[in-house]
């Protein structure tokens, strides 16, 4: 393997930068690695030699790319058959400013369809593999993000984050993964899931990648009136201790967090009491409703997901199906058939919650209850920001579990996002950094574990120089086998 | 609880053709997801305000400055049934 992958992105664009690495040859080292993806993990791939020279910030570094955004002349599925083939007319923004600072697209990430997973089995184009384990899911629904970032099949990667997208599989896979405050990145041309909620982020090898990246992609567009960047910008972290700093530890999201496995706990008190070596005070709080964020979010998302995967009905893009003859209306059947063939089952599940959650009846009892119970989830946090810098908890109750252990049972799978649903829900910005290995409960090699930190709205830089005191402390420098270190 | 009538009047509304096998399914899932969300009733929540949008924005206005939409053709481009700069679509009657 050659020694250009083992650079972290930050690394080989200051080598351009001093003449010691090519653009071109650090562009193509990757594109032939991720030609030889065996992960699934890619919806589509740019060849080597399709390098162009690209110039500034970035020094024409690939990036990997989720294919929930929109990327003009370059297909673009959302992870679904309903997309299949579809090629946006224009990119994304946070692609855009990628692009403009000297990014170049190195491939299109598979991902659950529409976001809406936890374990990347929800994708129209097959599952990816977590690369510590073949056997084992990436998590989701940034799965294919993570996976080749982890895999070396990409430097850095970006992602969307609804109630854990970036960040879950970040933490299964052992790479970093960020989800900014709500508003810091345009959310124009990434395919709407949940818009209230859903939010662009990095996935990356470590925190200053992850820094990086950021600082490109924050900033107010005009093409999405609920964005409105990071004030002052983002600062590269340095911070390699953490005196002075509060960090609280939400009960409900650690040591009471429902389904944590003892593998995930063990390290996570690990990292707490190292925490606490750097030189913070550390102290046990509360966030009494943390513990509904699952129900509140399964009803809101869905909610929202309902009425923007209305849009998917043959007519404008996308598939369309054939109605029969003896239909009472042509037009409704064919809506009804073109959805039908080109969703999946879980999509299907949600836009029938979030559809019975809205209609007449039963509004205020779901939908107008989960928006309430959002309220004093922001205010638990804005609580314990009284008295704490940072919240830190497991960013997954559990490592990677096996490909089809959990598809059967939609409940199962939600819980997978139990620690990480509550920020989202109180637009708050949270990472997640490797902090360990552990065993998988049953048995087994060990695999990564995610330390998550979270700060307060537009907290991102510092948030992001805790996060880089904590990483250079843990050291965590494992690989997945077959990956150099 | 969500029963199968119910879950055939949902799908109308969503425009979801359901097979038999999914319609029973559905219903079965559907049930169990709201018994869990349900657990939100074992909280007061009298005169706790909604949260629709956690970022306090109001009123973002831009400048009214005409400028050049997308071209036709090029949104017509991904149509799976273009026709006569428009998108074709079978009649709502027959």
């Amino acid at each position: 393997m050659s020694d250009v992958l083992e650079l972290t992105a930050a690394q080989a664009i200051e080598r351009i930068s001093k003449g010691e690495l090519g653009s071109d040859e650090y562009f193509d080292a990757y594109a032939e690695a991720a030609a030889g993806d065996e992960l699934g993990a890619y919806l589509w791939k740019a060849s080597p030699g399709a390098s162009n020279g690209a110039t500034g910030e970035l020094n024409g570094a690939p990036i990997a790319i989720k294919d929930i955004f929109c990327t003009a002349g370059i297909a673009t599925t959302a992870g679904s058959r309903i997309l299949e083939g579809y090629r946006p007319p224009y990119t994304a923004t946070a692609v855009r400013r990628l692009m403009e600072a000297g990014a170049q697209v190195l491939g299109k990430t598979n991902m659950d369809e529409f976001a809406m997973g936890s374990s990347n089995e929800n994708s129209g184009y097959g599952p990816v593999r977590n690369p510590w384990d073949p056997e084992r899911v990436p998590g989701g629904s940034s799965g294919g993000s993570a996976a080749v970032v982890a895999a070396r099949l990409a430097p850095w990667a970006i992602g969307t984050d609804t109630g854990g997208s970036i960040r879950q599989p970040a933490s299964l896979c052992g790479v970093v993964g960020l989800k900014p405050t709500y508003g810091a990145i345009s959310r124009y041309g990434m395919i709407a899931f949940a818009s209230s909620l859903d939010q662009c982020g990095p996935l990356t090898r470590d925190v200053t990648d992850a820094a990086l990246l950021l600082r490109v992609m924050e900033g107010r567009d005009p093409c999405d009136s609920t964005s409105v960047g990071i004030d002052g910008g983002v600062e590269l972290p340095s911070r390699t201790d953490l005196t002075g700093l509060r960090f609280g530890v939400p009960r409900e999201l650690a040591s009471e967090a429902e389904g944590i496995e003892d593998g995930v706990r063990e390290v996570f008190e690990r990292n707490v009491a190292l925490i606490r070596e750097l030189g913070a005070e550390v102290d046990e709080c509360e966030l009494p409703h943390s513990a509904h964020g699952i129900s509140a979010y399964y009803v809101l998302a869905p909610a929202e997901a309902s009425a923007n995967l209305a849009r998917y009905d043959g007519v404008r893009y996308g598939l369309r199906e054939g109605a029969p003859h003896d239909a009472e209306s042509a037009l409704v059947a064919m809506y009804e058939h073109t959805r039908a063939a080109g969703f999946g089952p879980e999509v299907k599940r949600r836009i029938m919650l979030g559809t019975y959650a809205l209609s007449s009846g039963y509004y205020d009892a779901y939908y107008g209850r989960a928006q309430r119970v959002r309220t004093k989830i922001a205010e638990d946090f804005a609580t314990a920001f009284g008295r704490f810098d940072y919240l830190v908890t497991p960013t997954s109750p559990t490592v990677a579990f096996e490909l089809g252990s959990r598809a059967e049972n939609p409940l199962a799978m939600y819980m997978a996002d139990y620690c990480t649903v509550p920020m989202p829900l109180a637009g708050l910005p949270a990472i997640s950094i490797p902090s360990g290995l552990a065993e998988p409960e049953g048995g087994g090699p060990e695999l990564p574990v995610g330390l998550q930190l979270v700060s307060p709205a537009f907290g991102e830089s510092g948030l992001l120089d805790a996060a880089h005191a904590i990483e250079g402390a843990i050291g965590f420098d494992a690989t997945p086998a077959g990956v150099a270190g | 609880m969500i029963d199968r009538d119910q879950v055939l009047h949902v799908a109308r509304l969503a425009r979801l053709e359901l097979t038999e096998a999914e319609l029973d399914k559905m219903a079965g899932e559907l049930s169990g997801i709201l018994d869990h969300v349900e657990r939100m009733n074992e909280l007061d929540l009298d005169g706790v305000e909604p949260t629709t949008h956690v970022v306090q924005l109001e009123n973002v206005l831009r400048a009214d400055t005409p400028r050049p939409s997308w071209p036709r053709e090029k949104i017509l481009e991904p149509a799976p049934d273009p026709d006569e700069g428009a998108f074709r679509v079978p009649s709502p009657q027959a």
